[in-house]
C-alpha cells in the first residue's frame, strides 16, 4: 500500500508550470500541463543536474532551462537522441489537494 | 503462416535501407529484432561532418526515429552489443544476457576504425570519426579552441579537419602520402585540394609520419618521425577503417578482409548473411554508401525469395567540405594504354582530368567546378563511346554537339537513366515520373519518395531542376525552414499571418494555424509570445510560462541552480550611493560572488531564487532597477566619459548613452540589443562591434549598426550621419522597431540586417524620413507599455509562486 502526503492545493501549480516541495534529500518537482494533469518528478535533469522546475511544459514534457533537454513528465524519460532519466516521484490529486508518496520523504537506510 | 524471425546486428544506413526494401516487399513475412551496439536510433552516417561543423544538428540526420520502429513492429535494442553467435542452435546472445533466436540472420556490423599502433594511441583525447559520440566529444574538445591533430589526410580526415577548424580549433593535418587523398584524386587535384584546405588555416604536413602520440593522462603532442613535435589538445584518427568481422569469425563463417559474400549476400552459411561494410564480395570491400545501398536492395530480395544478384559497384567520391568542390570516379592511375584528357584553369581553380582506354571513359578527376561529374560518370558506367564528342568533351555537357545550354537546359537534356543520386542510385526517370505519378511539390516529397538527394545531399541542386522542369511555376524553391517540429510554417509567414489574420493570442494562433502539438514546444513558444509583445503593444497579456525562466524570474539562471542579479548602471555610470547599497546586499544575502561585467555595470552572483525578490527590494530602494540582463531586449548601453573629462572628446557621449538607455529600457526585441557611444573615433567604447553603435565626431554622430563580437565577430556597417542628438535617438530608436517587427526569433541585429539587405534598411530609416518618424513613434507606443520595472512589480508581490516552496519538509520521516 502506498502511503500519500499532502503537498498543497491543485490550484497552487500554475498551468503549463510547476512548484517546488522542498526536502533535505532535494526539491521535488510537481508539474502541472495544459490539460491540468499533476506530475512530480525529483527537480533534477539527469544531464548536469539542472532544476527542471524552471522549465518550460509543453505536452506532457519539461524543456531543462540549462541545455535544452527534453523529459516527458509521466515516465521521467529523456526524450530524443540524448539517453537518461529523471527520478519519478509518485503523486496524485485527491479533492483539490496534491498528494505524493510518502515513501520519497522517508529517511534512504543504508 | 508462421512469421519467420529475422535478427539483425546493427543497425545503420545498409540494415536500415534494407528494412525498408524488405517491408514494402513483404511487411509480414518476419519479425524483426535488430541489436544496436550504439544506443540511439538509425541515422545518416555521411552527415556527421555537416554535425561537426555545426551546419547541422543530430535531429536533422535521423533516417528512422523511434515512432518507425514502432509503426512496424520492429524490437530494437538500443546501446546493446551482441557477444555471440551460435549457428548450431540458431540464436544469438548479446553481452547484457538477452538470447534472440533466429531463421535467418544479418551480420551488418560495418567497419571499425583503424588505430595505428604507435605509443600513446590510447590516450584520453586519442578519438576515432566514425559516430556521434567521437563527433559529440570532437565538438567539446573544440570548445577549448585550442590544437587539433588529424592523422590520415583522406575523405574522412579531411571531413574532421574542416569541421574542427569552422568550431575555432588549430587544426594540423598528417598525411603520410605526398599528397592528400591518393586514393580518390591525381597529384595535381591533391595539391589544389591542398591549397584550398590551407586556405582555411589548416596545416598540411604531406609524407609525415606518426611515430608517438606524447601525453602523461591525456595527449599533449603528436611527435613525428623526424622527431617535430607538434601540440595537440585532441588527436583524430581518419587513416581508413577495416570490415568488422569479429562475430563472423568466432562463429566460423569464412572470412578474408570481410565476411564473404556470393551474389546473393549469403555468407559460407545459408541462413547467415553479412550486409555493408563487413561484407567482402568478389574480393571487395566497399566503405560508401551507395553500393551498400545497392546490396541492400538485393538482400531484402534474396529474404523474400525474389531472384536478384549483386554484380559489385562503381563508385563516385564527393567531399563534402563546405566551398571545396572536388570529383572523382573509376580509375585514374596512368598506364600505357590509356589516353587523357586534361583542362586546367589556375586563375579559376579549375581541374578536370578525364582518362580514357579504347574510345572510353574510366576514369573521371574534377576539382573546382565538379558540376559535370555525374554526367562523366554516366559515361563511364555505360562504357559509352566517346570518340564523336571527344574534342569537346572535357568541357562537359555545355559544349557537347556544340551548342552552349544553360544549366537548365543541361539537366532537360539528359535521358531517363541518367544517374542524379549517386548515393541512392536515383535515374532522373525515377524522379520525373515519380514527381508526376505522385504530385511531388518538394525537395522533401521527392527525398521521401525516391530516396534522391536524402543522404549526402549534394545533388539536390540537379533534384531541384528536375522539380522545376516537371512543375514550372508550381515549384517554390525557396522552402522555408519551420519554426520547429510543431508547424511546417516558417518564422516570416508566422509574424505575417499574427497581422493580417490578426491572430492575438498564442491558443488562437496555434488553432488557426493548424500547430502539431496541443501547447507547442520551448522553441516556438517564446517566439510566440515575442511576435505577440511586438505586434500588439498593450493588447496582448504577456504569457508568462512561455518565457524561459530567465525572463520569467527577470534573472539569469547559474549551473547550479541559483541566479545572477545585475541592476542597470545608466550609461555605465554609477554612484557611491549605488555602490553601498550593492554592497549591503551582497552583505546581507551571503552573496559568493562580485563580478564587473563587460557592460559597464556589476552582477551579483550565486543569489538563491528564493531571495530575489529581498535583493531586488533593496535595490530598488537604492534607486536601480533590473539591468535586464537576462532579456531578449534592451540590454547595456556602453559610453565613454566623452566630452565632459575626456581631451579628445568631440561630444557628450555618456549624456547621449545615457538619454538612449532611459528611452529604450524595457523593451524587447528578437534577441538581444546592446548598444555603445563613443565620444570620438578612438572609439573606447568599442561601438564598432555592438548591435547598434553611435561614433560621435565633431560635426555630430555617425550611426553604425549590425556588429557582432560573440560567437561570430564582425564590425559594423555604417546607417548614416546625424547632426544632432535628437535625431541620433530617432535614427536608433527606429531602427530597433523595424528590427522588433522584421526580426526572426532569437535572430541578431546582424543577421537579420544580412536576410532582409543593408539597403533596404537604410532606404526605411536613412532616405524616408516620413517613414522612419513612423517607426519611431511606434516604438515610443511600444515604450508607454513596457517601461514597468520587473523587479519592483515582484517586490510588491507579483508571481510569488515562482519564488517559494510549496510546502517544505524540514526534516525527513524515519522508515519503519
Amino acid at each position: 500500500m502506498t502511503s500519500w502526503i499532502e503537498v498543497g492545493s491543485f490550484s497552487d501549480v500554475p498551468k503549463r508550470g510547476s512548484r517546488l516541495v522542498s526536502t533535505p534529500q532535494g526539491d521535488i518537482a510537481i508539474f502541472k500541463t495544459a490539460d491540468d494533469r499533476i506530475f512530480a518528478l525529483w527537480d533534477k535533469c539527469p544531464h548536469k543536474g539542472g532544476p527542471l522546475s524552471q522549465g518550460i511544459v509543453h505536452g506532457n514534457s519539461v524543456t531543462c532551462p540549462l541545455h535544452n533537454w527534453v523529459i516527458g513528465l509521466e515516465s521521467g524519460l529523456v526524450k530524443g537522441p540524448d539517453q537518461g532519466c529523471a527520478r519519478k516521484v509518485k503523486c496524485k490529486v485527491e479533492n483539490g489537494l496534491v498528494l505524493i508518496e510518502a515513501a520519497a520523504l522517508l529517511q534512504q537506510v543504508a | 503462416m508462421m512469421k519467420q524471425k529475422l535478427v539483425i546486428i546493427g543497425n545503420g544506413m545498409a540494415p536500415g535501407r534494407m528494412l525498408e526494401h524488405l517491408l514494402e516487399l513483404a511487411p509480414d513475412q518476419y519479425d524483426v529484432v535488430i541489436f544496436n551496439a550504439e544506443p540511439r536510433v538509425n541515422y545518416d552516417r555521411i552527415m556527421l561532418s555537416p554535425v561537426l561543423s555545426g551546419e547541422k544538428t543530430f535531429e536533422q540526420i535521423v533516417i528512422h526515429g523511434d515512432g518507425w520502429y514502432i509503426k512496424h513492429g520492429i524490437t530494437l535494442y538500443k546501446g546493446c552489443k551482441i557477444k555471440t553467435i551460435d549457428r548450431a542452435a540458431k540464436t544469438v546472445t548479446s553481452e547484457t544476457g538477452i538470447v534472440e533466436s533466429y531463421d535467418k540472420l544479418v551480420i551488418a556490423t560495418g567497419s571499425v576504425p583503424f588505430i595505428i599502433p604507435v605509443p600513446g594511441n590510447n590516450l584520453a583525447g586519442v578519438l576515432s570519426y566514425r559516430d556521434l559520440d567521437d563527433v559529440t566529444a570532437m565538438m567539446i574538445a573544440a570548445k577549448s579552441k585550442g590544437n587539433a591533430v588529424v592523422i590520415g589526410g583522406g575523405l574522412l580526415g579531411l571531413e574532421a579537419a574542416a569541421g574542427l577548424a569552422e568550431q575555432g580549433m588549430k587544426v594540423t593535418v598528417i598525411h603520410i602520402m605526398p599528397t592528400l587523398m591518393e586514393r580518390q584524386l591525381d597529384p595535381a587535384a591533391g595539391h589544389l585540394l591542398k591549397k584550398a584546405v590551407e586556405e582555411r588555416g589548416i596545416t598540411v604536413l604531406n609524407g609525415a609520419n606518426t611515430k608517438a602520440i606524447i601525453g602523461e593522462k591525456k595527449v599533449e603532442a603528436v611527435e613525428l618521425a623526424d622527431g617535430t613535435l607538434i601540440p595537440a589538445d585532441v588527436v583524430v584518427m581518419a587513416v581508413g577503417i577495416r570490415p568488422n568481422t569479429a562475430l563472423g569469425k568466432d562463429c566460423g563463417l569464412e572470412i578474408k578482409r570481410g565476411i564473404v559474400v556470393d551474389d546473393q549476400m549469403h555468407t559460407s552459411d545459408p541462413d547467415v548473411f553479412a550486409l555493408g561494410e563487413c561484407a567482402e564480395h568478389n574480393g571487395m570491400v566497399y566503405g560508401l554508401v551507395a553500393p551498400l545501398y545497392e546490396m541492400a536492395g538485393i538482400l531484402a530480395k534474396t529474404l523474400v525469395a525474389e531472384p536478384a544478384a549483386y554484380k559489385g559497384s562503381v563508385t563516385a567520391t564527393k567531399l563534402k567540405v563546405t566551398g571545396i568542390n572536388l570529383y572523382s570516379a573509376g580509375d585514374f592511375s596512368e598506364a600505357a594504354d590509356r589516353e587523357e584528357i586534361v583542362l586546367r584553369d589556375a586563375s579559376r581553380g579549375i581541374y578536370k582530368r578525364l582518362v580514357i582506354k579504347e574510345n572510353r571513359i574510366i576514369g573521371v578527376v574534377m576539382y573546382g567546378d565538379t558540376g559535370d561529374g555525374p554526367w562523366f560518370f554516366d559515361k563511364l558506367k555505360k562504357a559509352e563511346d566517346i570518340s564523336e564528342d571527344r574534342e569537346m568533351l572535357i568541357f562537359g555537357q555545355s559544349y557537347a554537339g556544340g551548342v552552349p545550354l544553360d544549366p537548365m537546359a543541361a539537366v532537360a537534356a539528359l535521358t531517363p537513366d541518367a544517374e542524379i543520386c549517386g548515393c541512392n542510385g536515383v535515374c532522373k526517370g525515377k524522379i520525373t515520373d515519380a514527381i508526376a505519378a505522385k504530385g511531388l511539390r518538394s525537395i522533401d516529397d521527392v527525398r521521401a519518395h525516391t530516396k534522391a538527394s536524402a543522404s549526402c545531399g549534394s545533388c539536390t541542386g540537379l533534384v531541384e531542376k528536375l522539380l522545376v522542369l516537371s512543375l514550372g511555376d508550381g515549384y517554390k524553391p525557396n522552402a522555408v525552414q519551420p519554426m520547429c517540429g510543431c508547424t511546417d510554417l516558417g518564422h516570416a509567414d508566422v509574424r505575417r499571418l499574427i497581422v493580417a489574420k490578426p491572430l492575438k493570442s498564442i491558443p488562437q494562433l496555434m488553432q488557426e494555424l493548424e500547430w502539431k502539438t496541443s501547447c507547442g514546444c520551448a522553441k516556438c513558444r517564446p517566439a510566440l509570445n515575442y511576435y505577440m509583445i511586438a505586434e500588439w503593444p498593450g493588447g496582448y497579456v504577456d504569457d508568462n510560462q512561455s518565457r524561459f525562466i530567465n525572463e520569467r524570474v527577470h534573472a539569469n539562471i547559474q549551473k547550479d541552480g541559483t541566479y545572477s542579479v545585475v541592476p542597470r548602471m545608466w550609461g555605465g555610470m554609477t554612484s557611491a550611493k549605488e555602490l553601498r547599497a550593492i554592497a549591503d546586499v551582497a552583505d546581507k544575502f551571503a552573496i559568493p560572488a562580485v563580478k564587473v561585467t563587460g557592460g559597464q555595470r556589476i552582477d551579483l552572483l550565486g543569489v538563491k531564487k528564493e531571495d530575489l525578490p529581498a535583493v531586488w527590494s533593496d535595490l530598488n530602494a537604492a534607486g536601480m532597477v533590473s539591468g535586464a540582463a537576462y532579456a531578449k531586449g534592451l540590454r547595456t548601453v556602453k559610453t565613454c566619459v566623452g566630452s565632459d573629462w575626456c581631451r579628445f572628446g568631440t561630444q557628450d557621449s555618456t549624456g547621449l548613452g545615457i538619454r538612449l538607455e532611459k528611452f529604450m529600457w524595457g523593451s524587447w526585441t528578437p534577441a538581444k540589443v546592446k548598444l555603445a557611444v563613443s565620444g570620438c573615433p578612438r572609439n573606447c567604447a568599442e561601438a564598432t562591434c555592438k548591435d547598434i553603435g553611435v561614433i560621435c565626431v565633431d560635426s555630430g554622430f555617425d550611426i553604425h549598426f549590425a556588429g557582432a563580437a560573440g560567437l561570430d565577430i564582425k564590425g559594423t556597417e555604417v546607417l548614416g550621419h546625424v547632426d544632432s542628438e535628437d535625431e541620433a535617438v530617432e535614427v536608433i530608436a527606429a531602427l530597433t522597431q523595424l528590427y522588433r517587427e522584421q526580426g526572426h526569433y532569437l535572430e541578431r541585429i546582424y543577421k537579420w540586417a544580412k536576410r532582409v539587405g543593408l539597403d533596404s534598411i537604410k532606404e526605411k530609416i536613412m532616405v524616408d524620413t516620413e517613414k522612419r518618424r513612423a517607426y519611431f513613434e511606434r516604438f515610443k507606443c511600444a515604450q508607454t507599455f513596457l517601461q514597468v520595472d520587473p523587479w519592483e512589480e515582484r517586490v510588491n508581490g507579483k508571481d510569488a509562486h515562482e519564488f517559494a516552496a510549496m510546502r517544505s519538509f524540514p526534516q525527513l520521516m524515519a522508515a519503519e
